[in-house]
């Protein structure tokens, strides 16, 4: 099943990598995927292994809390479609930074927002690259180890973003939503025919969880009710603050923005928003049965000593149709990990190559056609390694679901605010932009790095590997820092600018205005 | 294509030595100031009325939570409803956009083609 899905892609990339020549075909696919193309390209994207896997796990054991994560994840799309999409597509070329750049000076913010795209994507990336080793390893037992699964992963990916651009990678994402797409509704459906086709009875069933809490007490829970994993006292704002972690930070995501360069013009890019809500919407919508029909199918309990929530999707298909279904569906999840590495690793290269090679370290003259991509294609090796590297390093035992966490927090606290007061705001400039990326980027890591994720003091019965690892007690109370590192991002972005003037940014903002709000002189698609 | 965005590259290097380039031209012009009036007159209350319809579920679920734990259809809660709700009334707004969304596009391509055409820049 895997090897399947691996040689088709492998198919895809070889067929891309005849049609990718030049730097608009390889970073943006030369401006022909067409809406729905793109639409689902960018649902791909944004299904991920915490999606897929993280989110059937926390409502398998935390119940409706789970399912806020759902509704958060749709909603969000809200802020790409009516803020960002339209206006970065007409202004941009190939990254964010384009339309920073339009009006402010280009070097010192093009260094910034490629720091900022690259711990971004990085962190997403990680958190992925565990999630597929960990399946793997526990999918096939004793035959690979972790560290064999994480490398094979990593140049799986280096292959189809090296060879294949980004074109190979929108037709991979493609493949993969439309098969992970039919396993959740094949998944879904099977629940239902579990409980005979009757909301009544599954939702009965809901109401009335049987399972081992962590005392290892048996309790009843009625898993609708919220507060099983959000509880007072800081509960309700940690609530708030991962709702505007998630709010604005898809709208800083790089390689979801990215995607809106692929696409001929701004109609094209509000039609793939579009198509992502309807796909994004019905896949969260879906996860109530996979989440819930894991907890009353499955259990707690047997999940808990079957590999963990993270295996909670996997099986369940397990119990409803047997080892072929179980196989399938972790294919599936194999192939979303593949599939959303491989978005990672480019808008991460295209960054790296687009705005710090060509742009800061030689002040945007490309020396000699074709040096660009050929950097991508190098840095595409570097950051495959160092994932694949830290992913080794951070092993079985890291927590997947908060690395994601963290980088939603980061987009929304660096990249979110000075995207909107660049296409917003007249007086914003230079000094504006460079202290808010840094202000959010610090601030959205200092406050994770204290927060209970990573500070608590463990009981000694608490084995060393799954140990905080920083024992004491938490200096910032919520695990998600978004409530208050969002507002810092704006308040470092709207203080830098204060401090100066910059008349040329001022000047020409009126560019800026005209392009992104009607599309004169935006980059055209290439015909072949 | 190509030669429309050269065009515009040209009238705007010819238009830089008045104080006022194509770009601020157009900025200023009455079609474009609608522009951004029909925008915003669509966009802004959207955009206030999502995140208070979105921001309502994670306040009354924390703050309220008794309320929202009522039962309403048999073991189905108002927070589940709610919840679900989210998916429909983000639909329902992606819809409208995309109808009001063509207006906006008549408007800008009025101006695009106004200035792809005067080469000279842009001459209201």
């Amino acid at each position: 099943m895997f090897l399947v899905f691996i040689a088709i892609t492998l198919g895809i990339t070889y067929w891309a990598s005849k049609r990718s020549a030049g730097a608009s075909a390889y970073f943006a696919a030369s401006r022909q995927i067409k809406g729905w193309q793109n639409g689902i390209a960018v649902a791909g994207d944004y299904m991920s292994a915490a999606s897929f896997l993280g989110i059937a796990g926390i409502i398998a054991f935390q119940g409706y809390d789970g399912f806020l994560f759902s509704v958060g994840w749709l909603v969000a799309y809200l802020t790409v479609l009516l803020v960002i999409a339209e206006p970065l597509r007409n202004a941009g070329k190939y990254t964010m930074a384009d339309v920073l750049a339009y009006r402010l000076k280009p070097r010192p913010v093009r260094a910034m927002a490629s720091l900022s795209t690259l711990t971004v994507s990085t962190f997403y990336m990680i958190a992925q690259m565990v999630g597929a080793g960990a399946l793997v390893k526990l999918l096939l037992g004793n035959m690979v180890t972790y560290n064999q699964a994480v490398i094979a992963v990593g140049i799986l990916m280096i292959v189809y973003v090296v060879f294949g651009g980004m074109l190979a990678t929108t037709w991979v994402q493609i493949v993969k939503a439309v098969l992970l797409m039919a396993g959740t509704i094949l998944l879904s459906a099977l629940v239902m025919a579990h409980f005979h086709f009757s909301f009544g009875e599954f939702f009965r069933a809901i109401s009335q969880v049987t399972y081992h809490d962590a005392k290892g007490q048996l309790v009843v829970k009625d898993f609708l009710q919220p507060g099983l994993r959000y509880k007072p006292p800081y509960g309700p704002m940690d609530l708030i603050s991962l709702g505007l972690a998630l709010i604005f930070g898809t709208a800083g995501l790089p390689h979801i923005l990215v995607r809106f360069y692929t696409v001929p013009d701004a109609k094209t890019a509000r039609h793939s928003v579009v198509w992502a809500m309807v796909l994004i919407g019905s896949f969260y919508i879906m996860t109530t049965f996979l989440g819930f029909g894991a907890a009353t199918v499955v259990g707690p309990d047997y999940i808990k000593g079957h590999g963990g929530n993270n295996m909670s999707a996997p099986l369940l298909a397990q119990a409803l149709a047997g080892s072929i279904f179980f196989a399938f569906i972790s294919a599936i999840a194999f192939a979303t990990i593949l599939a959303v590495v491989a978005g990672l690793t480019i808008s991460a290269t295209t960054s790296f190559s687009h705005d710090f090679w060509t742009n800061v370290i030689h002040t945007g003259d490309e020396r000699k056609p074709g040096e660009e991509v050929l950097v991508a294609r190098i840095s595409a090796f570097v950051v495959g390694a160092v994932a694949i590297a830290i992913a080794i390093a951070l092993g079985l035992t890291a927590n997947v679901a908060f690395l994601v966490a963290l980088a939603f927090a980061v987009a929304a606290s660096a990249n979110l605010p000075v995207i909107v007061l660049s296409i917003f705001w007249r007086r914003f400039n230079t000094a504006g932009a460079v202290t808010g990326l840094a202000v959010g980027l610090l601030a959205s890591i200092g406050l994770i790095l204290v927060s209970p994720s990573l500070m608590a003091v463990d009981p000694p019965t608490v084995t060393r590997t799954a140990r905080h690892l920083i024992q004491a007690k938490a200096w910032f109370p919520l695990e998600n820092p978004g409530i208050l590192s969002i507002p810092l991002g704006f308040i470092g972005a709207f203080v830098g600018t204060m401090m100066s003037r910059e008349p040329t940014s001022e000047h020409k903002f009126n560019e800026l205005l005209v392009r992104a709000n009607t599309g004169l002189g935006a980059e055209k698609a290439t015909a072949h | 294509m190509a030669d429309a965005v050269k065009n515009l590259e040209v009238a705007e290097t010819a238009q830089s030595q008045d104080s006022l380039s194509m770009w601020d031209r157009i900025a200023a012009s009455k079609e474009f100031q609608d522009l951004m009036t029909t925008k915003r007159v669509f966009v802004v209350p959207a955009f206030v009325f999502f995140v208070v319809y979105y921001f309502a579920l994670p306040v009354l679920v924390g703050y309220a939570p008794e309320l929202m734990s009522r039962k309403v259809i048999g073991q189905v809660n108002l927070a589940y409803l709610f919840a679900l709700s989210q998916f429909f009334v983000a639909w329902l707004i992606a819809w409208l956009y995309m109808k009001a969304a063509n207006s906006f596009d008549r408007l800008a391509n009025d101006i695009v083609e106004r200035a792809e055409k005067g080469k000279k820049g842009w001459q209201p």
